[in-house]
């Protein structure tokens, strides 16, 4: 027998469930109408010039951000250089070694360090490289990168390494594997691509990050070489041109947007389809 | 874990071999690397803070903690405050928080209550993807899109409303609190969402089952029962999320309005801790100057861990584990 349900209760009912749906709706369409606007401003603004030139001097229009594409590049690089190796390297720890207690507390501090806002950051990698050295360089800013990815190499390291079956790892050493070899050569191959596309996203995540490189990398209307001088980076000049006054450093500002977030979810969609499509998600 | 026999194994191992023998093997090396990588991040977590510490310190010796409630920010007269900073920080992640909690709350209970697991999954997706957005995009679009709309769509209705009230007082042009709340609303949802819906999932089906068999409707069911159980990972998803619109830099330096003042009408222009830093801490010179941008930056440090530590714990409790 159905119970009888009041109206009012059958209205509430249906209200407010709505209008939870309208919120999802609502929350999704701000990604579409980013993408729209970097499209609707950025793809018009966008050609060959960007990609190939320097910037001009102050006043005349045209000019690109090639340097700051390469800047980019190397800022990043030189932030996996420092950020990987020790984040990767401690997830092996936590995940192969560590008892239950200390790998807690790591944890945790890792997820604090997590959350320490990049402006933070930035002024940490200045006072240990820039003061000392007395000037912005490319090293400055890769420290302070390279910091912010440590807390997400350990997490992702230690996460796929877990989804490793124990019974691999035992496999290994019933034929007289040590544990080193069973770890780097039997374990690690084994969550290879859920590694890297956990890397890439986290290569995506400080790809963005403009805070830490305002008063570290700097900024550089030239080219810039090797490693201690200060370089110019995409983040940083969409935040210098948005905020001139100029139409024409405007336009161009969008198209470095649009360049920046093609690239970032580019990476992000290629490295969350690996790992959903990974043997580790079927697993879990 | 099922990995007690391999560790017994291992452990059975390491006693039985000598010491060379085991640096032969690589045992020993593989685990003292990763050990000091492991001991590495302590240090660099302390270093961090021994740095703003120390470089604290001339603003300390100068002010005390006069420095916090000063509202004098004069870098001519060498006179430093904090205040238009902190009231800054904390109006416009009043605000981003004011939009941002029901928003994701309803979202994430649409998410893990009603939608089709396959749908639901795809939206989180986009939802992820909105989290991975640079914060220089969000100030770009600020800037051009969001402001000119809110200037021209949200403002006028606003006065016409409310204008009575001194938060919506005096004339708007468009950099503002107001601007500076509303995009990091944006920014911090999708944080709000993505831990909430795990932790709605996260509640036993015999709760629902049990409800609805009590003739409880849907929504009944959703609100009274499973929100409730999961109020301490929804408050979680809370904290973290505010700690990142405190911290959150780029995209309110470019709507905020960068004007040290302590105003009372959303409307007026403003400053904020993190936008402070990032528009003046290139060209400051002067020891004090420095140091007085390294103390709120020491703050908003303190803040954020304090907020993200509670929070981390809320939802490790109820998770059984941390995100």
């Amino acid at each position: 027998m159905m119970m009888e349900i009041s109206a009012t209760r059958r209205i509430v009912n249906g209200f407010m469930l709505t209008l939870s749906g309208v919120c999802t709706v609502l929350v999704v369409s701000v990604l579409f109408f980013i993408l729209g606007y970097l499209l609707l401003h950025g793809a018009s603004s966008l050609n060959w010039d960007f990609f190939t030139k320097l910037p001009k001097p102050s006043g005349e229009t045209g000019g690109g951000m090639a340097n700051a594409i390469v800047g980019s590049g190397k800022v990043l690089l030189m932030a996996t250089v420092i950020g990987v190796p020790i984040g990767f390297m401690a997830g092996v720890y936590l995940a192969e070694y560590s008892g239950k207690t200390f790998a807690f507390a790591i944890r945790y501090v890792v997820d604090l360090l997590n959350g320490v806002p990049s402006i933070v950051i930035g002024i940490v990698a200045y006072a240990l490289v820039v003061r000392p050295m007395r000037h912005f360089s490319a090293l400055a800013g890769g420290t302070a990168l390279g910091i912010m990815m440590i807390p997400i190499a350990v997490r992702t390291t230690e996460e796929f390494l877990r989804a490793v079956p124990t019974n691999i790892r035992e496999g290994a050493m019933a034929l007289g594997a040590t544990k080193a070899t069973t770890i780097f050569t039997v374990v690690i191959p084994a969550a290879i691509s859920g590694l890297t596309s956990g890397m890439m996203l986290n290569l995506a995540r400080v790809a963005g990050e403009t805070a830490p490189l305002l008063f570290t990398a700097l900024g550089n209307q030239f080219w810039s070489s090797g490693w201690l001088a200060p370089i110019a980076t995409l983040p940083v000049m969409i935040y210098n041109y948005a905020t001139a006054p100029e139409d024409d450093l405007h336009q161009q500002a969008w198209a470095a947007g649009f360049v920046l977030l093609t690239l970032v979810l580019i990476i992000n969609v290629t490295a969350r389809l690996i790992i959903a499509s990974g043997p580790a998600a079927q697993r879990r | 874990m099922a990995a007690t026999s391999y560790i017994a194994e291992t452990l059975g191992r390491r006693t039985n071999r000598g010491f060379f023998a085991r640096l032969r093997g690589g045992d020993e090396i593989s685990y003292l690397v990763t050990l000091a990588s492991t001991v590495s991040i302590l240090l660099i977590v302390g270093l961090i803070v021994f740095e703003l510490w120390a470089n604290s310190r001339p603003t300390f010796k100068a002010f005390g903690f006069g420095f916090l409630t000063s509202s004098a920010w004069d870098p001519n007269a060498d006179k430093y405050g904090a205040l238009p900073f902190i009231y800054g920080t904390c109006v416009t992640s009043f605000v981003g928080m004011l939009i941002a909690v029901p928003l994701g709350l309803a979202a994430s209970i649409f998410l893990a209550e009603m939608a089709p697991p396959k749908l639901s999954n795809f939206l989180t997706f986009l939802i992820e993807l909105l989290a991975a957005v640079p914060s220089v995009i969000y100030g770009l679009i600020g800037i051009f899109i969001l402001v000119p709309a809110i200037r021209t769509y949200l403002v006028p209705p606003l006065k016409a409303a409310f204008g009575y009230l001194p938060i919506f007082e005096g004339t708007f042009y468009g950099l503002s609190f107001l601007s500076a709340g509303i995009v990091l609303s944006v920014m911090v949802v999708p944080f709000i969402i993505s831990v909430s819906r795990e932790v709605l999932m996260a509640v036993p089906v015999e709760q629902r089952e049990a409800a609805l068999a009590l003739g409880a409707t849907k929504w009944e069911t959703t609100w009274d029962i499973v929100l409730p159980n999961a109020s301490t990972g929804i408050f979680g998803s809370i904290f973290l999320a505010l700690a990142r619109a405190l911290g959150e830099t780029m995209a309110v330096t470019m709507v905020i309005g960068n004007a040290p003042r302590i105003s009372a009408s959303l409307l007026s222009p403003g400053y904020s801790i993190a936008a402070v830093i990032a528009n003046e801490f290139a060209e400051a010179n002067g020891d004090l100057y420095i140091s007085s941008l390294i103390f709120m930056a020491l703050v908003l440090f303190g803040l954020t861990i304090v907020i993200n530590a509670v929070a981390r714990i809320f939802i490790m409790t109820t998770q059984g584990k941390g995100i």
